[in-house]
């Protein structure tokens, strides 16, 4: 208990006295987590829409890729683009091992099959006749789509919080790819294992707590405006 | 009378399976032509045929004379159609902007959509609902709606697949009684489709048995069911037999 509190009261002070360090791992977390989720969300949404809706050879193969994809280690997201970036490897010219671009990488691996799955599901629990219903309405491709959106946000929000769960609490690919170097790609949570690793269970808890205040308010925001309007 | 949309040498065929074979069929400006047949007679195809929402395997459509070449129907020449189904299928959002969606689509003017869908809420009856998420309604006010919905738009052509099934008697019976009063006001042409004898009576000038993808006796409504053809006559004969 007196851990949990010392950690709780570390975690305050590093905010109220403007750490330097912290503040820069924390910006860095946010930074790699949001531009993640947001590439997951660009590719995702539209895979998940058109794999929900259309019928063609090999869609039930593709779909069991990404429910597959949905549960993939972490650290086997890491292992591949580890071997991909390496300077030997295939990808190796592009330098880009042990940057937060590596690390953004790791981390669309591991939401991508997320958003793109629920976002796919949503879809294909849509009424065939409502399909019909909007088309006999007069709409647009665009105008289509766009109903279709609005009918589902509710599934693409929790594809979208599901998939940022997972960015914000992936550790293994983003030490492996990223290298948790101090000043370039350290996070949060590379952060928190190394604090462990070092015996400093109250910066380890101390960090934690600002992770969990973090997940906690954009959780709450994505939740906040699933849920708009869903009264009367 | 002339006719809206005519149909010719009409064919839809679903994996080598023939849907719906219709050489010809005319529906003519101001009718209510009413379509009956058993399930799986082929009147959903119909409907989405004629409501150019599904290109047809084969044959020509004609709207005002003027044939619809390309597989998808021109969108100015869809807009001037209006569909009601069976299943309300209202969006998860409130009544009023259910009503308005067809309006909103077509980029009407802001104060153009609010005196329109303020005219149908009130001639459905459905105005103090206005606010109230349409996913909340009952299904007499869910089915009020729907239709609220395809009228506002001020179809040229209405297409109903069987709208009134799902209510119970009383709420049926009131809201025909408003649709016929609305569909006179208004003159629309429309195909009424329905298993139910009663509403094709009150509301049909024509009637089209369908069975087996094909157009078995068309002419009007009192006429089929008096004396329905040889083809005609087992369903409509089970049908009066029930009745009598």
């Amino acid at each position: 208990m007196d851990l949990l509190l010392e950690g709780l009261k570390q975690a305050f002070n590093m905010f109220i006295n403007g750490d330097p360090e912290i503040w820069e791992i924390t910006l860095r977390t946010l930074k790699v987590s949001f531009t993640a989720i947001f590439i997951s969300m660009m590719i995702g949404i539209p895979a998940g829409i058109f794999l929900g809706l259309s019928r063609f050879p090999g869609r039930r193969i593709l779909l069991v890729l990404i429910n597959i994809g949905m549960g993939l280690p972490p650290v086997v997201a890491g292992l591949w683009i580890t071997i991909l970036l390496w300077r030997s490897g295939p990808l190796g010219d592009l330098a880009l091992l042990f940057t937060p671009t590596a690390i953004i990488l790791a981390q669309v691996i591991v939401s991508l099959p997320i958003v793109t799955g629920l976002t796919s599901t949503a879809f294909q629990q849509l009424d065939e006749k409502l399909l019909l219903q909007i088309k006999a309405l007069g709409a647009t491709k665009i105008q289509f789509f766009i109903i279709l959106m609005k009918e589902t946000k509710l599934a693409i929000f929790a594809a979208i919080i599901a998939g940022f769960g997972r960015v914000m609490a992936e550790v293994g690919a983003a030490m492996m790819v990223g290298g948790n170097i101090r000043g370039e790609t350290r996070i949060l949570t590379t952060s928190i294992v190394m604090e462990v690793s070092k015996g400093n269970f109250d910066v380890a808890l101390a960090l934690s707590f600002i992770l969990m205040g973090i997940a906690f308010i954009i959780t709450f925001t994505l939740t906040f405006l699933q849920q708009r309007k869903r009264r009367i | 009378m002339t006719a809206l949309v005519r149909l010719e040498n009409i064919e839809v065929t679903v994996r080598d399976k023939m849907i719906l074979s219709i050489p010809s069929l005319e529906v003519l400006k101001g009718e209510v032509l009413g379509v009956m047949g058993p399930n799986g007679a082929g009147k959903s195809t119909l409907l989405k045929t004629l409501a150019l929402l599904d290109p047809p395997s084969q044959g020509k459509i004609y709207y005002q004379e003027e044939q619809i070449f390309n597989t998808q129907a021109p969108l100015e020449l869809r807009r001037k159609c209006a569909v009601a189904l069976q299943q309300s299928l209202l969006l998860d959002t409130s009544v009023y902007q259910n009503v308005a969606i067809g309006l909103k689509l077509r980029k009407n003017k802001k104060s153009e959509i609010n005196k329109k869908v303020a005219y149908w809420l009130d001639a459905f009856n459905i105005t103090h609902l206005a606010k109230k998420n349409a996913h909340l309604l009952s299904g007499g006010e869910a089915q009020r709606v729907n239709l609220a919905r395809a009228m506002v738009l001020e179809p040229e052509f209405l297409l109903l697949d069987e709208p009134f099934s799902a209510l119970d008697f009383p709420t049926k019976l009131q809201l025909l009684k408003d649709f016929k009063q609305i569909m006179s006001q208004t003159g629309t042409t429309a195909v009424f489709i329905s298993h139910d004898l009663m509403e094709i009576k009150y509301l049909t000038h024509r009637l089209a048995i369908l069975m087996d993808g094909e157009i078995k006796q068309l002419a009007q409504t009192a006429a089929v069911l008096e004396s329905p053809n040889e083809a005609a006559t087992p369903f409509i004969g089970e049908w009066k037999a029930f009745l009598q």
